[in-house]
């Protein structure tokens, strides 16, 4: 049985036919073929697969395409501005060094925009905290923790679309 | 400074845009026309004949493509997966290397072992008809752990192994060894397991192979360190095909850790299944793939002794290691715990005596191998849970005991066959005892009391080998590879650059790195400098990125190369500038005639080289390409102090760290951003396995229990401190660059360092790693542990 769902993803009305046991992270992946959405661990704990959801951060591998039916989507490809230039958050990894090999980046930018949202201005404790949903194996977190500590002084909380 | 030293600078990484952009390439991001999809059967069994496997339900399926088993593979003669080392038993007897198939020959060996593949046009399609694939096993009495494999009765996994003994390995003077513990004033004995780990990279394992009639050619995308060596072992040992004919594409690589360096069942089955049913063929893990099959690191069981005299100068050392290598040989699972592991044992000591005998043993678990540190890390965690105890034992201060058996004289041999060419332990422990605030601790301890806390401190002296070389020795050794690295520098004519480099970057940061290396070298912009990796089509050789070997091998086989661009760049400046060549300089991108403002800018000279009409055709080729094998004299010797402050709550056993100090000394560095977000990373997989990290096996169905990210416990933000992290360069001695590697340090310290901190808290001798809180509150409350 496949369904049609229909959605906007970074700004831009899309659509196609999915069974109905299709994952939004593999509708996002294999459909749109965008694939800067990363699966990790397929069973919600590593966060790779993060994107925004009308306005929150969720994980696509938990939830199925049909459930983002109508809704307004935001992937790791539409957080830069149109021109290329990197938003907040994403220099803020750049400057700090907050990414090794990549592959959680996404959906560590993304919850970490989403956890400036939430928490303007957190501590180190509070964004450990906040971040436990997302797993790196690369960067020890270290540097994530600086960049989003020094993203909450330069917008890195504020979403463009 | 000249304005195109780039040495030392934390120049931003060039792969970073891509990455936060979400336009890395990844092995699974790739698809390929008229691709398939992949299924795994594995076996739910960890030791169980298989009886029989009815494929015809399945092969009815909606979507199937193909169903191969293991009667398929043999049939084909595809061979087995082989093992990169050869160790020699103490008796003299090669080891024993049972047959590994890619996919089980009559007998299922570990929980997750490769039973058969089922390829459709959808991975859905491939995961239904999987479940459709009728097998009947006969399951077996399993052994999952490494002592009890070896007593007698046990099930054994192997026929050529009727012990489930792989070998048995030693190395130095037992006797004199012996003699030494007989004379002692002090001996301090451990015993303890260094648990298995999983190594978890985010990315899990990938590949995606594809055949083309047309030319018979192959070509494999794969998630792997080393795209030659996959290349080199899946031609000519396992399927037989023309290298030529072969292209290993090791695109975007998320994480490695070790677990990406080896030829898996997975990679050779696609390729061959590609050429069968003439389409691509892709496969991702799943995370419960990744836990039950990727190699998995560590396994030991040791008993360690260390004698001292009065003044606790060490005497000796006797070490007695069990090595679980699971239930097959993987690529180097040999060497990690002999050749990576027991001549490491002198640490930064002069201990003039060593034993130390290996035992590794089969069992019914996934394959063991290197895991970040590979070897060092148990050595590092032998010795420093050995001296610290020791101190404790002898009433000297920790640091104070490692001082008195530091080594200072340089080049240095140890007893245990390496010989370290520089170091200055003394400079690190100092840095590191300051950095830490040791001097404050007492206080900060009695404050913690009275908030009814315990605080410990804790030390981790440790020595890396990085880049095992010469390839001569290593071959002596057992090595049935080479451990050279090959560069090429190609020069465009408008004197851009794009170098081709057979170390493989999946998080490293190469691309920034190594083109500081080159701009510094051509007195260019970093931005005219491109780094291109992990692709047998482009490169022209390569052994890959394992052990930190990347900059100290791979990046003097650039500068090697780059030499020969230099220099021919100075024959055709002395013949445009008409000059003698011996009197041209190359400084800062310009050729000069020494002592005159006579000068042509290196683009100048590549343009030359690429438009000959002012040039020296009789002496010289046109262009400006040079490549360069580097094969190195010895390792490198990277080592650090490491201090660690715990503080441990009774009431529930939690530990938090509260301070974390490292000073590594790597030599020279290159770039210290990328170095310190190394040493993060690696400080916090070592806490992973002294305090979270623990792979379990039943020992009676010899299942995987931890098998999930929810059973098994990888660091997450809130488990882990900041770091406080300094640097000492003490250059390496035999290569131009003077680096030592990086990559390995913090997982190698930290385990012990943590450990040391803790027992210490808890005034107990011994604590099993991972401690975790039930473990901690336990010996905190002084129940048995
Ligand atoms: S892939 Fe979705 S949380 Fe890991
Ligand atoms: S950068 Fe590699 S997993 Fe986070």
């Amino acid at each position: 049985m496949t369904v049609k769902v229909s959605m906007s993803v970074n700004g831009k009305p899309v659509s196609g036919e999915v069974e109905e046991r299709t994952l939004l992270v593999s509708f996002i992946r294999e459909t749109l073929r965008l694939t800067g959405t990363h699966v990790g661990c397929d069973t919600a704990q590593c966060g790779a697969c993060t994107v925004v959801m009308d306005g929150r951060a969720v994980k696509s591998c938990n939830m199925l395409a049909m459930q983002a039916e109508g809704a307004e989507l935001v992937t790791i490809e539409g957080i830069a501005e149109p021109d290329g230039t990197l938003h907040p958050m994403q220099e803020a990894f750049r400057q700090h060094h907050g990414l090794q090999c990549g592959f959680c980046t996404p959906g560590m930018v993304i919850s970490a925009i989403d956890l400036l949202k939430n928490t303007p201005n957190p501590t180190e404790r509070e964004i450990r905290e906040q971040l436990d949903g997302n797993l790196c194996r690369c960067t020890g977190y270290h540097n994530i923790v600086k960049a989003i500590a020094a993203a909450a002084q330069t917008g890195g909380g504020v979403l463009r679309r | 400074m000249s304005a195109t030293n780039f040495i030392g600078q934390s120049v931003k990484r060039k792969e970073d845009y891509r990455f936060l952009t979400g336009e890395g390439t990844y092995t699974d991001d790739v698809v390929l026309p008229r691709q398939t999809h992949a299924c795994f059967v594995r076996s739910p069994h960890a030791h169980a004949k298989i009886r029989k496997i009815a494929k015809d339900k399945a092969l009815k399926a909606p979507g199937v493509v193909a169903i191969f088993t293991g009667e398929d593979i043999a049939a084909a003669k595809v061979g087995g997966l082989p093992c990169g080392w050869l160790i020699t038993d103490v008796n003299g007897a090669p080891m024993k290397e049972p047959p590994h198939p890619v996919l089980a020959q009559g007998k299922v060996r570990y929980v997750g072992d490769h039973v058969a593949v089922v390829i459709a046009e959808s991975i859905e399609q491939a995961r239904d008809a999987a479940d459709l694939l009728e097998t009947d096993y006969e399951v077996l009495p399993a052994v999952v752990n490494a002592s009890v494999a070896r007593a007698q009765g046990a099930p054994v996994l192997h026929d050529i192994a009727p012990d489930n003994t792989c070998y048995v390995w030693g190395i130095g003077d037992k006797a004199a060894v012996d003699k030494a513990f007989a004379s002692a004033h002090h001996v301090t004995t451990l015993e303890f397991v260094n648990n298995r780990l999983i190594p978890n990279a985010i990315e899990p394992r990938a590949a995606n192979a594809q055949y083309s009639r047309s030319d018979e050619s192959y070509t494999l995308y794969v998630a792997n360190q080393n795209p030659h060596v996959e290349r080199l072992l899946m031609t000519a040992f396992v399927l037989g095909l023309p290298e030529h004919k072969v292209r290993v594409v090791a695109p975007d690589v998320g994480g490695g850790f070790g677990s990406k360096i080896y030829l898996y069942a997975e990679d050779v089955v696609l390729t061959w299944a590609a050429k069968q049913v003439n389409r691509p063929v892709k496969w991702t893990a799943e995370r419960a793939e990744s836990f039950q099959s990727d190699a998995h690191g560590r396994d030991h069981v040791t008993r360690a002794e260390l004698a001292l005299d009065r003044e606790g100068r060490f005497l000796g050392m006797r070490v007695m290691t069990t090595a679980n290598v699971g239930a097959y040989l993987s690529t180097f699972a040999s060497c990690v715990p002999t050749i990576l592991y027991a001549t490491l044992l002198a640490g930064q000591y002069t201990t003039p005596l060593i034993y130390c005998e290996v035992t590794a043993v089969f069992t019914n678990t996934a394959p063991v191998d290197a895991y970040r540190g590979a070897g060092r890390p148990e050595a590092t965690y032998v010795v420093e849970r050995l001296v610290e105890t020791a101190a404790r034992e002898m009433n000297l201060e920790p640091a104070e005991i490692r001082r008195r058996n530091f080594i200072r004289q340089f080049p240095y041999q140890t007893p245990v066959a390496l010989q370290y060419d520089t170091g200055n332990y003394e400079a690190t422990l100092a840095e590191a005892i300051q950095a830490a605030d040791v001097a404050g601790f007492p206080g900060r301890k009695a404050e913690a009391a009275k908030r009814g806390k315990l605080r410990g401190l804790g030390y981790a002296c440790y020595i890396e080998a990085c880049g095992i070389a010469p390839s001569n020795i290593a071959g002596s050794l057992g090595a049935r590879a080479g451990l050279f690295e090959a560069g090429e520098v190609r020069v465009h004519p408008t004197g851009k650059v794009t170098v081709f480099t057979g170390s493989h970057s999946h998080g490293q940061g190469h691309e920034t790195t190594f083109a500081q290396v080159v701009a510094s070298r051509l007195g260019i912009a970093v931005e005219d400098v491109d780094i291109v990796h992990g692709d047998t089509g482009k490169v022209l050789f390569g052994m890959g990125t394992y052990g930190s070997r990347s900059i100290a091998v791979g990046g003097t086989a650039i500068v090697k190369a780059l030499d020969k661009i230099v220099a021919k760049g100075r024959k055709i400046a002395a013949h445009l500038l008409e000059a003698s060549e011996a009197d041209i300089e190359f400084t800062d991108g310009v050729f000069r005639v020494a002592g005159t403002d006579k000068q042509a800018p290196f683009a100048q000279v590549s343009l030359a080289a690429y438009v000959p009409h002012n040039y020296p055709l009789d002496k010289l080729e046109p262009g400006l390409n040079e490549n360069a094998f580097y094969d190195p004299t010895n390792f490198t010797f990277p080592a650090g102090s490491y201090v660690c402050e715990v503080e441990v709550d009774p009431e529930t056993g939690s530990t938090q760290i509260v301070n974390f100090t490292a000073v590594d000394d790597f030599g020279k560095i290159i770039n210290p951003m990328i170095v310190e977000g190394q040493v993060h990373g690696g400080l916090v997989q070592g806490i992973g396995q002294a305090l979270t990290e623990a792979c379990v096996y039943d020992t009676d169905s010899g299942q995987l229990v931890t098998g999930s990210m929810q059973d098994y416990c990888v660091p997450r933000a809130d488990d882990v401190p900041s770091f406080r992290i300094g640097t000492k360069e003490t250059p390496c001695t035999h290569n131009p660059l003077g680096v030592k590697g990086c990559g390995e340090a913090g997982a190698i310290g930290s385990p012990a360092a943590l450990i040391n901190a803790l027992t210490d808290a808890l005034g107990v001798r011994d604590l099993e790693m991972p401690a975790t809180p039930q473990r901690v509150w336990r010996a905190a409350n002084k129940k048995a542990a």
